[in-house]
């Protein structure tokens, strides 16, 4: 890929590496319970310590989602969530924060928002990349040159069970980082974190020097710290997710993101982690 | 989507499992391996003389193929007009269509040592086949139905218990076909290693839609040697339901390169033009991405999926399979619309002139012919009766009430 400039998740992972720390990143879903939500949702994650957003895009048919999040997608459709409000959320959000801020969506909503315009809209809101959950490398050429001549990261999934081929594929599509899957199944806390990452971590860092971040399964802090060894990132979505479910209409639903968040990103504000 | 393009209809998909711009694999990378594994054993087992021959053994000596190609002579003369031919799937063990896919993927997953399957179902006539290829072959399956569906076909849920099945209820989204595809996907996604998932329709991602109707082309070879002996020629046009298209690819497919031959495709006109109220792909819906594969779809404008509604719950999806989104833009094949009054109006003459109760998927065929013999009095239409009614008597019941009592 030609050189670009650097982006707010490019910039991210140079300061990580410069302070000896790993990227938190906290996944929620857009909408969830409510657009009014999105925006002090994501300024608690960031005050608990987030320095990474993933926003997902709710779908009605999130066929990569266990229960946590399929939930959320319902709640966030039933207040009528469209990928316009969430681009006016960002803009919100942008006037006082800059986190870095991946959009993550399947691939159907966005193809009918159009990518050329999304594109556009996307920077002009200050989202600074885009991650298509369904969208494989095979058909990612169009789409992924759209999003990136307007100077959006185009992060894609890696996996365990992803081939060599692939894996040189997915490092050559990706700008940002590239996000590995823990393990094969849907999205959802686990007990332990598999073994399986290790060897697709070190598979990876074979093939390209971009940062690479975990995800799936991650709940614990005790697992955010394992992974921290491993990885540039981490990625905690359902817990947050069941955290803003379990506190939907509690009027301390901010500050006990907040303080997860900082339970969650903890270790890896240690240096060395 | 992408720009690579076959250009002789029939001889799609390319290696990326494109039909046009249609079909490919639009999956989570989790499932990108399972998929280039199972094409690759599917593209091995066909070139294997001894797949064939035992697939063709199970489906002559276990199935009952071939079916017979049937002249309607009291329907025709009802219509006072063509001349109906039907090709009785129905006749099949297990009453339907499905079974021809189900005998081949099992095979192919006794090949690939697979010893779980799972698959979905709306009506429940996918899952019995699937069910009972299970116990044929000894193999532990589960199937995913919508809660919906579950009431809607209690009788076929019964029945796949009592062939040794676990039925597992879908209970979020619109609780019928497409949120049991979502649960069987994510179950899949999480047991690939001991997993096959033998999905039912001509749907999902590449290699399903080439898979399932290689399974099921042998309708069309059928029927046409049939229609040749029979009839003396070919007919002057094929008419099939189409849900996700598994029958309808299956009998239009040694058709394709007959142009004389007019291929119509039936789907659910439900109960309005209104989006929500009826299954209608290529009258209300757009080309979009669902399960795997890029193809006509009933979404909303913010590219969410819509709910459907047919009285059969084996039309009930929302996307089309992807090689019918090729053959309906190559103008090969048309797409039309019957109603669930029309459908049900049309079981009721087949029953009464033929002695034929058609599953309620199939009666929109033969709904189609009925309308277009009466206009059309030298044509020849051959139609696919694709499953009986049996699974469908609660719902025949439920609406016709004249009867019942």
């Amino acid at each position: 890929m030609a050189t670009r400039v650097a982006t707010r998740i490019g910039n991210l992972f140079v300061t990580c590496k410069a302070e000896k720390r790993k990227a938190f990143i906290a996944y929620i879903t857009g909408g969830d319970p409510t657009p009014a939500h999105t925006a002090p949702l994501i300024r608690a994650l960031e005050r608990g310590g987030a320095d990474l957003i993933e926003l997902g895009v709710p779908f009605s048919d999130p066929i990569a989602d266990g229960p946590v999040i399929q939930r959320a997608s319902d709640r966030a459709l039933r207040a009528k969530t469209t990928v316009a409000d969430l681009l006016e959320i960002i803009r919100d959000v942008r006037r006082t924060s800059e986190i870095p801020l991946l959009l993550f969506s399947y691939l159907n909503p966005l193809l009918r928002y159009g990518f050329e315009r999304l594109a556009t809209d996307a920077v002009d809101a200050g989202i600074d990349g885009v991650l298509l959950t369904d969208l494989c490398v095979e058909e990612a050429s169009q789409p992924a040159r759209q999003l990136k001549e307007k100077g959006l990261d185009t992060v894609f999934l890696a996996a365990p069970t992803s081939s060599e081929h692939r894996l040189r594929l997915i490092a050559e599509y990706s700008s940002g980082f590239v996000y590995l899957v823990s393990r094969a199944g849907v999205t959802g806390e686990r007990v332990s974190v598999s073994a399986a990452a290790a060897p697709l971590v070190a598979h990876m860092r074979r093939l390209t020097d971009l940062p690479l971040a975990l995800g799936f399964g991650i709940s614990t802090t005790e697992q955010v710290r394992e992974v921290g060894h491993l990885t540039d990132g981490v990625v905690v979505g359902s817990a947050i997710v069941r955290c803003i479910e379990l506190n939907e209409s509690s009027p301390d639903l901010f500050e006990k993101v907040e303080s997860l968040t900082r339970e969650l990103a903890d270790p890896l504000r240690q240096k060395n982690a | 989507m992408s720009a690579i393009s076959n250009d002789v209809l029939g001889s799609g998909p390319d290696a990326l499992g494109h039909f046009g711009p249609y079909g490919g694999r639009y999956v989570p990378e989790i499932l990108m391996s399972p998929l280039e594994e199972l094409e690759q054993a599917y593209r091995a087992a066909r070139e294997d003389p001894e797949f064939a021959k035992e697939l063709g053994s199970l489906l002559h000596h276990y199935a009952g193929r071939p079916t017979p190609l049937y002249f309607a002579r009291r329907l025709t003369e009802e219509t006072g007009g063509a001349q109906i031919w039907l090709k009785r799937e129905d006749l099949l063990h297990t009453g339907a269509h499905k079974i021809n896919n189900c005998l081949g993927q099992i095979l192919l997953a006794r090949r690939m040592g697979k010893r779980r399957i799972i698959a979905e179902t709306g009506a429940g006539q996918h899952g019995v086949a699937t069910v009972t290829v299970c116990a044929l072959f000894g193999m532990e399956c589960v199937v995913y139905m919508g809660e919906e569906d579950m009431r809607r076909q209690r009788l076929n849920v019964f029945r796949m218990r009592l062939l040794g099945a676990k039925v597992c209820a879908v209970t979020n989204g619109s609780r019928t076909l497409k949120d049991a595809i979502s649960e069987a996907m994510r179950d899949w996604v999480t047991n690939i290693a001991t997993t096959h998932y033998l999905l039912g329709s001509a749907l999902g991602a590449h290699p399903y839609p080439m898979m399932v109707r290689d399974f099921h082309k042998v309708i069309g070879e059928e029927a046409r040697a049939q229609s040749q002996e029979q009839i003396g020629r070919l007919p002057d046009a094929i008419i099939a339901c189409v849900g996700g298209g598994s029958n309808a690819i299956g009998v239009f497919y040694s058709f394709i390169a007959d142009s004389e031959v007019r291929l119509i495709g039936v789907e659910a006109g439900g109960r309005g033009a209104k989006l929500g109220e009826h299954a209608a792909r290529f009258h209300g819906g757009s080309p979009g991405v669902l399960h795997g594969a890029f193809s006509y779809l009933l979404q909303d404008q913010d590219g969410q999926i819509c709910t459907t509604h047919s009285v059969s719950a084996g039309l009930d999806y929302a996307l089309v399979g992807p090689e019918h989104a090729w053959l309906h833009d190559q103008s090969r094949a048309e797409y039309v619309s019957v109603s669930d009054e029309d459908a049900l109006a049309a079981a009721k003459t087949l029953a009464r002139t033929e002695g034929i109760i058609p599953a309620l998927e199939s009666a929109h065929a033969v709904a189609e012919a009925l309308q277009r013999a009466r206009t059309q009095p030298r044509a020849v239409y051959l139609v696919s009766v694709s499953g009986r009614g049996d699974k469908d008597m609660d719902i025949y019941r439920e609406n016709m009430p004249e009867l019942d009592g």
